[in-house]
């Protein structure tokens, strides 16, 4: 599609659904913002997230609203909920105390900035002129077969690359999980201490859940590297764990 | 025909803007994350409707790989979070007072 | 520019029948640095997972040098192929192995091979045991290195992922204290956050060029006359938002103080080195090569960064009396020193900027490494007091320390001096007299407060605090030749036989020190300031420590060769 304003062209069923997702979007944004409570904040978002997944369908990316869905709500908000239950609902926060001083100020000129930016793709004048360069989003095909052809020829390397970032997450999970201070440290001591026992309660949650995630992405795209890496990533676990 | 571009990219500006104040008035650790992931919502949003605009399947593929990273960031993070206050109550970003300055 | 006369002879294809897909073609011995980290990184994890007992931290810290030492090799010999062929793009042009990718390739192993000497000590008088370390910080190196060598926005951020995560986790390795967890969770939340600011300002760049390859951006930029450029500018400003987070230029360092001061401090220090490598590598990349035409955007932006890098880094770090805080606004302070050579957009610029990370990850790693055996046991006692009077107690490490903090300083006869001349130099060169201006004002305030640290280092342990501004000053010049004296006199007796005369001078002081530790640091810390506190040195320690000071010290004497590779790298883009 090409740069002319073609608002005006939009069929109403297009319209009325980008409108109604959009004010999902954004009420589930200002939740987030503003609900005091955090479950009321993860619940607010899976509201912005489904909305997102809406307008990904009316963009033709059909298969990324589903991952949108599978990982974000289905592993990311429920990370968010079971971390939320384990530490405890009922925290008040001082809304007033400020940690990084000068806080305020920062929140309201990048605000504004950003607004600014709102205001110039409103303008609808942002098109360059700029070609396709990884390969049609249209013409025949699916779109499943678009990404994935697209993901193993001129995207291949970051692809590989996001093998390591799931190594990191499993490692670094564990590393993170691991309780403190078992077995007072006394020469060789914390390795058996630390060895001898599981990892703890709420430690199993975060390295569950991202393998979990983990999975998700691997089963999304369907192949063997991701799950090589995620494969990886178990023994890392294991290594860590011990 | 559908909505124009423009307004995607008007509705992703904006919850970007949501995401980044939220992310800098709140002082829960966890509301912060999740302003994270509105802000990483806005850039996939904007990636994905780039990707119609310019027919070009690469913003989508963008796309994938903002969403592996988030599932990676939030696993550490959250790692993160729950290490620290396991140790002690309060889930405020307030309670992390040692290195104020 | 990116060497795609190369192209077509690298990118040869292969059909993969069955799919119909043509697979690119990978060149893999041009990422082959990065290859061994990873995969190197992976046999240690599977070692400590096999192995029926638990390993020493010492055999990790060996294999993790093993891999760091290979990967260094093989970058040198891509270094000379680069050389000989001209620079080469692999794998469907997401990766670029030239000059520029492998001096920071070169950078990233040096660091790597001293960075687990480093943390070895540390690890095991904490008893932290396992792979971690080791293993976070090779894959933090790995992303650092597709940082360097990617030619892609995505791969970028990919890169600056795996870079930053394992920095996370390393900030919050110390489960005993508090402190460490807290750095951990401001250093993700901010991290984060930059990282998502950086993702827009990608998104915004893709939108108005079409593509996220670096290559075609330049192509893009290089064929058209963007007339409506409010998009691109924006993506640009958001993407130099997300790096200066990354990097730590004012005013987006706020967390930095609080994550070095929290975070373990030898990982404080591998975290000083790595994000800078990596962080200012994709920097200079993107914005020298890719948007040379969009300068006049964002010369006076990184302009306005730069100074304010340099003078609050210098400035702030003068009130500091915790050692670690104190190294960490002069880290700020060194980070507008590599932003001026991206302000002056030359190739002199870009080759000071590449010289000075070089010389600056070695000398902070050695920096901190010393901080971390002074604070002692617990880590968490880094008063400039605990210093007052080191240089009796402990010469050799204080001599070191002396040598550090002068190069970093600026001082001659180190790498310091050198860094900092070549980026003044290229600004001047630029026009940019103003900024080279504040530079040095800002390299002279720095001065006061490294010249401050060794003046108490090599004072009387009973001698009082200079107080006032008399004092001060007075203090300033008395640490003059105190400082300068030692340093060349290092310099001399170090440049023939760097490492083996570090161990030999040192041997003895070792054996005493591990003993004091044995009996003193298996009780409680409860040691006055005053007093004399025991440092535990280890050879590991010593051998990492006499390879930073050997390093900053011959090639302040003889900078000619890494200058050369420097330029070499730059013209090799």
């Amino acid at each position: 599609m090409s740069a002319p304003a073609v608002l005006a062209a939009a069929t109403i069923p297009d319209a009325v659904t980008f409108a109604l997702a959009a004010v999902i979007c954004v009420v589930g944004a200002l939740g987030v913002v503003l609900m005091r409570n955090p479950v009321h904040s993860a619940l607010a978002l899976v509201m912005t997230l489904f909305g997102v997944a809406v307008l990904f369908v009316e963009q033709d990316a059909q298969f990324l609203a589903a991952v949108q869905v599978i990982v974000y709500t289905g592993a990311i908000v429920v990370l968010f909920l079971f971390v939320i239950m384990l530490l405890g609902v009922d925290r008040r926060e001082r809304v007033l105390a400020d940690t990084f001083r000068g806080q305020r100020v920062v929140a309201l000129v990048l605000g504004l900035m950003v607004l600014a930016e709102v205001v110039l793709l409103a303008r609808t004048r942002w098109t360059t002129g700029a070609h396709s360069v990884a390969g049609p989003l249209d013409g025949p095909g699916s779109n499943v077969a678009k990404l994935g052809r697209s993901i193993f020829t001129t995207y291949l390397i970051p692809f590989e690359v996001t093998s390591a970032l799931l190594v990191v997450a499993v490692v670094g999970a564990v590393v993170l999980a691991r309780r403190p201070g078992l077995g007072e440290p006394s020469g060789e001591a914390p390795d058996e201490a630390d060895g001898a026992s599981p990892v703890g309660p709420g430690a199993s949650g975060p390295g569950a859940e991202a393998a979990d995630a983990e999975a998700a992405d691997a089963a999304g795209a369907g192949t063997a590297e991701s799950t090589a890496g995620a494969g990886a990533a178990a023994g890392a676990g294991a290594a860590v764990t011990r | 025909m559908s909505v124009h571009a423009s307004w995607y990219l008007t509705l992703a500006a904006l919850l970007f803007t949501i995401g980044a104040v939220g992310l800098l008035v709140r002082r829960n650790v966890l509301v912060m994350f999740m302003c994270i992931e509105l802000m990483l919502n806005a850039a996939n949003l904007t990636f994905v409707t780039f990707a119609r605009a310019l027919n070009d399947i690469g913003g989508q593929v963008a796309v994938f790989f903002v969403l592996v990273v988030a599932a990676a960031e939030v696993v550490v993070g959250l790692g993160i979070i729950v290490a620290i206050f396991r140790r002690k109550v309060g889930a405020t970003a307030d309670d992390a007072h040692l290195l104020k300055g | 520019m990116i060497g795609s006369a190369h192209l077509a002879g690298v990118v040869g294809a292969r059909l993969v029948a069955a799919s119909g897909i043509t697979i690119p073609h990978i060149d893999y011995t041009a990422i082959l640095p990065e290859l061994i980290l990873l995969g190197g990184m992976l046999l240690l994890l599977a070692a400590a997972a096999l192995s029926p007992r638990p390993l020493p931290t010492e055999a990790y810290a060996t294999a993790t040098v093993g891999l760091a030492t290979a990967s260094l090799v093989t970058s040198l010999v891509l270094w000379r192929d680069v050389t000989d062929r001209g620079p080469l793009t692999t794998v469907a042009h997401s990766i670029d192995v030239d000059g520029f990718a492998l001096f920071f390739l070169v950078t990233i192993s040096c660091i790597l091979v001293v960075a687990p000497m480093l943390g070895a000590g540390y690890l095991r008088r904490e008893r932290i045991s396992g792979p971690e370390y080791y293993v976070l910080a090779l894959i933090s190196g790995s992303g650092a290195m597709f940082m360097a060598s990617a030619n892609d926005l995505v791969l970028v951020f990919l890169g600056l992922e795996i870079l930053s995560i394992p920095l996370y986790v390393l900030a919050g390795l110390d489960h005993r204290r508090e402190a460490s967890g807290e750095a951990a969770m401001k250093y993700f939340v901010l991290g984060a956050f930059s990282s998502a600011i950086f993702v827009y300002g990608i998104a915004l760049t893709y939108g108005a060029t079409g593509s996220t390859n670096l290559a075609e951006i330049g192509a893009f930029l290089a064929r058209n006359v963007v007339t409506s450029d409010g998009v691109l500018i924006g993506g640009l400003g958001l993407l130099l938002v997300g790096f200066a987070f990354k990097v730590a230029a004012v005013p987006f360092h706020m967390w930095t103080p609080d994550v070095y001061q929290g975070a373990p401090t030898p990982a404080t220090g591998f975290m000083a080195a790595m994000a800078k490598a990596g962080g200012f590598a994709a920097l200079l990349r993107v914005f020298v090569s890719t948007f040379p035409s969009l300068r006049s955007s964002w010369q006076p932006v990184v302009f306005v960064l730069a100074a304010l890098t340099l003078l609050v880094g210098a400035v702030v770090a003068v009130v500091q009396s915790d050692v670690k805080r104190m190294l960490s606004y002069s880290s700020i302070n060194h980070a507008g020193f590599v932003l001026l050579g991206l302000q002056a957009a030359t190739a002199r610029g870009v080759a000071g900027s590449l010289y000075y990370v070089f010389t600056y990850g070695l000398v902070v790693l050695g920096s901190f490494a010393v901080v971390s055996l002074v604070g002692g046991s617990g880590e968490d006692r880094h008063d400039l007091a605990r210093f007052r009077g080191l240089g009796r107690r402990q010469p050799v490490i204080a001599t070191a320390f002396a040598v550090l903090l002068l190069a970093q300083a600026g001082a001659p006869f180190t790498t310091g001096f050198f860094a900092k001349l070549y980026v003044v130099e290229a600004a001047a060169a630029a026009h940019s007299y103003l900024l080279a201006a504040i530079a040095m004002g800002s390299a002279a305030i720095a001065a006061f407060f490294y010249l401050r640290v060794v003046f108490l280092m090599f004072s009387d342990a009973g001698a009082a605090a200079p107080a006032g501004e008399g004092a001060t000053a007075r203090a300033v010049e008395a640490a003059r030749p105190a400082g300068i004296e030692p340093a060349g006199a290092a310099g001399g007796s170090w440049v023939p036989e760097p490492s083996g005369a570090v161990a030999t001078m040192v041997a003895p002081v070792t054996r005493s020190a591990a003993a004091d530790a044995r009996s003193v640091s298996s009780g409680v810390v409860a040691l006055d300031v005053s007093g004399e506190p025991p440092v535990a040195t280890s050879p590991w320690i010593l051998a990492g420590l006499g390879i930073c000071v050997a390093v900053t010290v011959v090639f302040g004497v003889w900078p000619q060769p890494l200058v050369e590779f420097a330029h070499q790298a730059t013209l090799l883009f």
